[in-house]
């Protein structure tokens, strides 16, 4: 009798189960689970950062909507206009300019312009002031030997002064994306148009420069991310923006909640964004025909024009990398004595540590999503991909909160698994962990990796899947027999971005990082907060020079 | 061939990740006093005593915050911050706890001191104003208050609003006048200024000696940083209010975690921090004033002369400290 009842409870069980776990399996292949799982890391501490509207923080609100917010709004709309339109004027130019023209000096052009990205806004922002506030060197001078200029210097610490620091320190996001577009389909769409019949200047307009949406787009909301997040250069220039407030909600008026409500309000802006920008792109397909890095004629510049640009990509070099990186320089010769020992090679290492620890991880995690994103073209699969590249758009510290507090929950959890299963009994696990650096890294420049390699992943046209499915090539094998190869630009782009940002990333390193895991980012923040410049320049070299080993391996690699 | 040497690869970074765990038998300190001010102290102390101490240092808002997250299992036994209006928060969320002791209670004044025992000074930072000897005389000079006064348009410096010693500064002016009169005189000054804001009390001090306004209100120590760097700088001291009650001091300072594991040996660090062979050391390396009465501070601080301070608790500044962020935005003092 047992028997019986157990075998027809097994049966029961089998037939059950089978259908309803096979409709499951169905949907929750391997591609979703990896996009769930990820998803699931970014909207843990975003989850964190909304559940703050259950708290009651009215008062702050009311004081920052009369007295504050509209000043703020308006200085973060000058800012993001601004810096998004200089950002795209000097990324396409520039990229343009390189990737399919030739003038004088155009092969170190091409990788030099690529340095800037290396140089962090706030050490861009504070040689800026530091070089050109009444001060400062230039206008000291200016009033020494011309006494009659008194008084012309605009005031550089305004909202054009950091227009136009941000942008010289963001332009090569643009750049970078739009520049490997160009490369591998200028050419050809120029020669299309112009042979039927159009101008030069109408080609460019009207068929490569749209053709080049993705990317520049792509590029354009790195830069948005980044200067909507932006807190220490704008702290420098003492210019008010939305994270101003944030800042003040929290460090001022000591209200985590009311700071994180404020931050979910620019996490909301970037979602809209992405999303009318997915949508007015998604009926145009943006894959290309034949080969991809093949030789083509450049069009070369001639006459005058040619020196216009040579001296167009100098002046560009010379203001946003040059100048800074020889000020940064003279400082550190002034102090280096007093101010080096030995700890800078463990800065250096464990910030080379960091970035390289992270750029592994993202750029697997962003391979995986994009061959999802691939081959999922379903709302939600495109919901959990877009959530899982959310974390660019808050500011580091605030992030930083809700990824400490997510940890300690998640960590709680397990020691108490761990102790009724165990009997184990330790009080953290992840907390104060390098795991949990790598994590909120992971949560915080995924739309970095993603964005390059997703953009990639959208040239590789879908008829090369279907003829390596028809061959037996699929799921894991196809991704790396056939894309990952051809992805090689884009995956070591996405590498690079990812190693860079960490390198000068903040708020992020010094709130997770375990004891004595100082970075130079970390050091640069104590000696800059406590107002020492010049002392602060020579992490800041070593941050520029740590920063410039991927940038250079990355040129190395794709211009051959 | 090449699968197994990956999956290895991951395994020992996986490892290294999780070295970093917190070592429990040692003190553990967050700090919101720099590296460079405070691990001198901190290798005294471990050559003294042999005790180890391992630090973090962030901004002190951002160390309440993980003291909090982390809660009982927290790593942390002391909180060591600058400003006395981020100790009195520390102390209001109950991330401190109250500390009896006989030796604190002697070496710290008592308004420099939580009434409630759960922060304590550890050194002055006293916030006076500065001025340009070429282009003010000193008996222009009286009060703080008077710099709102019409004859000082377009002649003063500010550091940006943002900055909490300003906020404590405010904090304690209202104390003393309330808010409206309070208010009035940060729409002084807002109208006297000669430049925006700015991001440090050092560029502050620049922008004097260069001459871009006349006199500005600092913290001593950025004075004496940057006149032992460049010795010729135009810059003079001043002390205000000393006919009424004194010039704005405030403290860095520290307290016990409130689920610190270690309270005994947390206690004696602070008690060491306050006694007379470390009060200097603490002061000394940053140019600030010791805490402890009976030490003298460092020479070149010294030689900017005696002055009378405001006795009025730091207490104060933190419980203000909302409402003088409140008033300066309506100020428009950015």
């Amino acid at each position: 009798m047992r028997n019986a009842i157990c075998l027809n409870s097994e049966y029961v069980c089998q037939r059950s189960r089978f259908p309803v776990w096979q409709k499951f399996a169905g949907y929750l292949d391997t591609w979703r689970f990896i996009t769930c799982g990820l998803a699931l890391t970014v909207a843990l501490p975003l989850t964190v950062i909304l559940w703050s509207f259950s708290y009651q923080t009215q008062e702050i609100w009311q004081h920052l909507a009369r007295h504050v917010l509209a000043d703020l709004l308006l200085n973060t709309a000058i800012l993001a206009a601004g810096v998004l339109t200089a950002t795209l004027i000097l990324g396409v130019s520039l990229a343009w300019l390189t990737g399919v023209c030739d003038f004088p000096g155009r092969k170190i052009f091409t990788w030099a312009l690529l340095l800037p990205i290396a140089m962090p806004t706030y050490v861009l922002a504070f040689v800026t002031v530091g070089l050109m506030d009444f001060s400062g060197p230039v206008q000291t001078f200016f009033r020494a030997w011309f006494p009659a200029s008194k008084g012309w210097f605009p005031n550089i610490r305004s909202a054009g002064g950091i227009i136009i620091v941000m942008s010289l320190t963001l332009y090569p996001y643009v750049y970078l994306l739009a520049r490997g577009a160009f490369r591998t389909q200028g050419k050809r769409a120029m020669e299309a148009a112009q042979s039927l019949g159009w101008s030069r200047t109408s080609s460019f307009f009207k068929v490569a420069l749209p053709m080049a949406r993705p990317w520049i787009a792509g590029g354009l909301l790195l830069v948005l991310m980044e200067a909507l997040a932006d807190f220490g250069a704008v702290a420098i220039f003492n210019f008010d923006t939305f994270t101003t407030a944030i800042y003040k909600a929290w460090f001022g008026f000591f209200s985590l909640p009311a700071a994180a409500q404020l931050s979910s309000i620019l996490v909301i802006i970037i979602f809209v964004v992405i999303a009318v920008e997915q949508k007015a792109r998604k009926k145009m397909q943006f894959t290309q025909s034949g080969r991809s890095e093949g030789q083509f004629d450049r069009i070369k510049l001639q006459g005058w024009k040619k020196w216009i640009a040579t001296l167009f990509a100098s002046a560009v070099l010379l203001i946003a990398f040059v100048i800074p990186f020889l000020q940064l320089l003279i400082w550190s010769a002034e102090i280096f004595s007093e101010e080096f020992n030995f700890r800078y090679l463990g800065f250096l290492g464990r910030s080379l540590f960091f970035a390289l620890l992270a750029a592994a991880s993202v750029v697997c995690c962003s391979i995986l999503l994009a061959y999802a994103s691939r081959q999922h073209k379903d709302k939600l699969t495109q919901f959990l991909l877009r959530i899982s590249t959310l974390g660019y758009a808050l500011p580091g510290t605030v992030l930083a909160v809700g990824i400490v507090i997510a940890i300690t929950a998640v960590d709680k959890q397990l020691a108490g698994i761990l102790k009724t299963f165990l009997g184990y009994e330790k009080g953290a696990l992840i907390q104060g962990t390098i795991l949990t650096v790598v994590a909120a890294y992971l949560v915080r420049f995924m739309a970095v990796g993603y964005n390059s390699v997703n953009s990639a992943m959208q040239r590789i046209t879908g008829s090369l899947d279907e003829a390596s499915i028809s061959l037996g090539v699929k799921g894991f094998s196809l991704l790396r027999k056939v894309h990952i190869p051809i992805l090689k630009t884009g995956i070591l782009t996405a590498a690079m971005l990812v190693f860079v940002d960490v390198m000068k990333e903040m708020p992020i390193t010094l709130m997770t990082r375990p004891f004595g895991w100082d970075t130079l980012a970390v050091k640069i923040f104590e000696l800059t907060s406590e107002g020492e410049w010049e002392r602060a320049a020579l992490p800041a070299v070593a941050l520029v020079l740590g920063g410039l080993i991927p940038v250079i391996i990355l040129t190395k690699q794709t211009e051959k | 061939m090449k699968k197994p040497i990956l999956v290895l690869t991951v395994f020992i970074l996986f490892l290294i990740s999780l070295t970093g765990a917190a070592f429990c038998e040692e003190l553990v300190v967050y700090s919101a006093r720099k590296e460079h001010l405070i691990r001198p102290l901190f290798e005294a102390y471990t050559k003294e005593t042999g005790v180890k101490i391992n630090y973090l240092t962030d901004k002190a808002a951002v160390l309440m915050q993980r003291i909090k997250a982390e809660g009982q299992t927290t790593p942390a036994d002391l909180l060591i911050t600058v400003d006395a209006g981020n100790l009195w928060h520390a102390a209001q969320e109950g991330i401190l706890q109250p500390v009896s002791s006989k030796i604190l209670a002697e070496n710290i004044p008592s308004h420099l001191r939580d009434p409630g025992n759960q922060w304590f000074g550890l050194s002055v930072r006293v916030r006076t104003i500065v001025y340009n000897p070429q282009k003010v005389t000193p008996n222009e000079l009286s009060t703080y208050e008077n710099l709102a006064e019409p004859n000082w348009k377009g002649r003063l410096l500010l550091r940006t609003s943002k900055k909490v010693y300003n906020q404590s500064l405010v904090a304690m002016l209202m104390t003393e006048h309330g808010e409206a009169k309070t208010e009035e005189i940060l729409r002084g000054w807002v109208k006297n200024l000669a430049a925006p804001p700015f991001s440090s009390d050092t560029k502050v001090l620049e922008a004097i000696a260069a001459g871009q306004g006349d006199v500005g209100i600092v913290n001593t120590y950025y004075v004496g940083r940057l006149l032992k760097k460049k010795p010729n700088l135009p810059l003079r001291i001043f002390w205000p209010n000393q006919n009424a009650n004194g010039v704005h001091v405030n403290v860095s300072g520290g307290g016990v975690v409130a689920h610190s594991q270690h309270k005994e040996a947390a206690i004696k660090l602070l008690e060491w921090f306050s006694s007379e062979q470390a009060q200097n050391l603490y002061a000394d390396v940053n140019l600030e004033y010791p805490v402890n009465p009976r030490v003298s501070p460092d020479p070149k601080v010294a030689a900017w002369g005696k002055f009378k301070q405001n006795p009025i608790n730091l207490d104060n500044a933190g419980k203000f400290q909302a409402r003088a962020i409140q008033l300066m935005d309506r100020a428009g003092y950015r």
